[in-house]
């Protein structure tokens, strides 16, 4: 394995993911330890930990939290956003399924330090054994006493599992919570921020699920022990889902500074059929391509990636094979922002349709010179105006794409077919 | 969707007060679970029920993916094709599957017991590709398991 684990720490059984068996690994003991302590102290004790955002901005979860003012008497909501949705990203459903007693110990951890009455977990709809399961485990919860009822000190919590209707925006945080309410999933503009005026007007925290799951072990093992692990920038582990032209694709538990080019060739196995690497998405598709050149010298952690121009994100790494043709690989990719642009916003609404129109038209073999310079220019004029970060991230991706491999793009308007026969599977 | 109201009512329990407005997606999730798609009747009983706007459910009945206003086959094969999916041959995995029940993306079959749907990302990239049969999730699919799928659908009736 990949360094050391915080999350997937033990065998995965077809009944692990019980309460039963969550108790005999020690949970909810780090639940008694927490309803001891102050609120405030769960807080620093986050903030010093140095915790990342696994949703895809790494924003510090503790600075997130700061804003919160439980002692104002307001009503304050958490939501555990686990609509997983980036392309490439299975890594939060690991936790749903395997793991899910870890959530709710989590989001009662953080509802108590917060200050929150009412918790949701809002997952995507498509999702069936990950809802039953965290489901069930909320439901166990409510059996064991452990959830609607006070604890120790008079804390009560409830937990609502809100479950989507398919759309991608959903995962963005303002998005979210405008689902929960019930319309479709518009993001607002910020400020004012969603610690300040959220779900319902109320102060409302947004964590990712991998975040949250890695409440409980700070508080167990205090935010010291914890920024052990890692990295001094980037403390603890990630989860890397992993997938694409990769022997063994699936959820690994990656320690900060971990070489990558060691986790690709040994942990997973290397490429499919022993075929040459030729590039990686690093974190769900929105991030940039990293070619193997480029990820040589580097290792997983934010302070490594982000200076050569890409980012960790959502963790949802995608390995591609030499001899994949990177302008259909592209074609599929503006078709999903297309279809799953919300069309709040004008410069991606129509931009999305524009570039999805020009990429199609490239791969009929009717493109034509200037629409490479025309992807670019749809794509920087997404860049930061539009309320969500959709529309910037398809902009990324294009760019990134571009920018690497435009000799295929020149080759595909020139000859009117691929470079690489048009394949987007790794030959055996 | 009368007879669901009970059900509703349990469901609301569970929200904080005051949360009306949020119960229109699982109240659309459940209709549609029990009759297979969302029809005008619903519509009008759920704004009555909820006391929220017909407009509100219109526009989530409309952008929601999941959710329909027409029936499907009696298995709804929703196939990915976003890009993990097509990587490990998701493209020849639905043209296979359409040639076998004779349909195009989106159609149903003459008796009315398959529906064949594209989907982008389910969420299920390292076991791809993957096709949704209703609510599961059948992973690592090539054209051999999608025939043997098929067989043991048409078999149950």
């Amino acid at each position: 394995m990949p360094g050391r684990q915080l999350i997937m720490t033990f065998e995965v059984t077809p009944t692990s993911h019980t309460l039963a068996e969550y108790k005999a690994r020690g949970g909810y003991e780090t639940l008694a330890k927490a309803l001891a302590m102050d609120p405030a102290a769960i807080t620093k004790e986050v903030t010093a930990s140095g915790l990342l955002g696994h949703g895809g901005a790494a924003f510090p979860v503790g600075r997130k939290w700061g804003v919160m003012k439980p002692n104002l008497g307001e009503i304050h909501y958490l939501c555990a956003n686990a609509d997983e949705g980036e392309p490439g990203t299975f890594k939060d459903r690991w936790i749903l399924e395997n793991a899910p007693h870890l959530l709710v110990e989590s989001m009662m951890i953080t509802s108590y330090a917060l200050g929150v009455r009412h918790a949701f977990v809002y997952i995507r709809g498509e999702f069936d054994l990950p809802f039953r399961r965290i489901q069930g485990a909320i439901d166990e919860a409510y059996a064991a006493g452990l959830l609607g009822k006070p604890q120790a000190g008079g804390f009560t919590l409830d937990i609502v599992v809100y479950r989507g209707a398919g759309s991608y925006v959903c995962g963005e945080a303002s998005g979210l919570i405008t689902s929960i309410e019930g319309r479709k999933p518009y993001p607002r503009n910020r400020p004012p921020r969603l610690t300040v005026r959220g779900l319902f007007q109320k102060p409302t925290v947004i964590n990712n699920v991998e975040s949250l799951a890695n409440i409980t072990g700070i508080i167990r093992m205090g935010a010291e022990e914890f920024r052990k692990v890692g990295t001094a920038k980037s403390p603890g582990t990630q989860l890397v889902s992993i997938s694409g032209h990769i022997a063994k694709p699936g959820v690994y538990e990656v320690e900060y500074g971990y070489p990558w080019a060691k986790f690709l060739d040994e942990d997973c196995g290397g490429m499919l059929n022993g075929a040459k690497m030729k590039c990686v998405v690093p974190g769900g598709i929105s991030t940039k391509v990293l070619t193997r050149a480029e990820i040589e010298p580097l290792n997983l952690s934010h302070e490594s990636v982000n200076p050569a121009g890409s980012g960790l994100g959502s963790g949802g790494m995608i390995v591609i094979a030499e001899g994949t043709c990177m302008v259909r690989l592209l074609q599929v990719l503006l078709r999903f922002y297309h279809h799953e642009s919300c069309g709040q916003c004008t410069p991606c609404r129509e931009g999305m349709g524009w570039m999805h129109k020009i990429i199609d038209r490239i791969v009929a073999g009717e493109g034509v010179p200037e629409d490479i310079e025309r992807l670019y220019a749809i794509s920087h004029a997404n860049d930061g105006t539009t309320i969500c970060g959709m529309g910037d991230a398809a902009g990324f991706a294009t760019v990134g794409i571009l920018n690497k491999f435009r000799d295929e793009f020149e080759f595909f308007i020139r000859e009117k077919r691929s470079k690489c026969d048009g394949r987007l599977e790794c030959l055996a | 969707m009368r007879h669901l109201i009970p059900e509703f009512e349990a469901m609301k329990a569970r929200y904080p007060e005051g949360f009306e407005s949020s119960l229109v997606l699982p109240c659309l999730r459940r209709i549609q679970e029990d009759r297979g798609f969302v029809a005008d009747e619903d519509i009008a009983g759920l704004c009555e029920y909820l006391g929220v706007p017909r407009g509100q459910v219109e526009e989530v009945l409309s952008y929601y993916t999941m959710l329909r206003r027409e029936g499907v086959g009696k298995y709804h094969l929703q196939a990915c094709r976003n890009i993990a999916c097509s990587m490990r041959g998701a493209e020849g995995v639905i043209a296979h599957l359409c040639r076998r029940l004779g349909v195009e993306p989106g159609g149903t079959t003459a008796d009315g017991r398959f529906t064949v749907t594209e989907v982008e990302c389910l969420g299920s990239c390292g076991t791809a590709p993957v096709v949704m049969v209703n609510e599961a999730y059948h992973e690592n699919m090539t054209a051999e398991k999608l025939d043997a799928l098929v067989d043991e659908l048409k078999a149950k009736g």
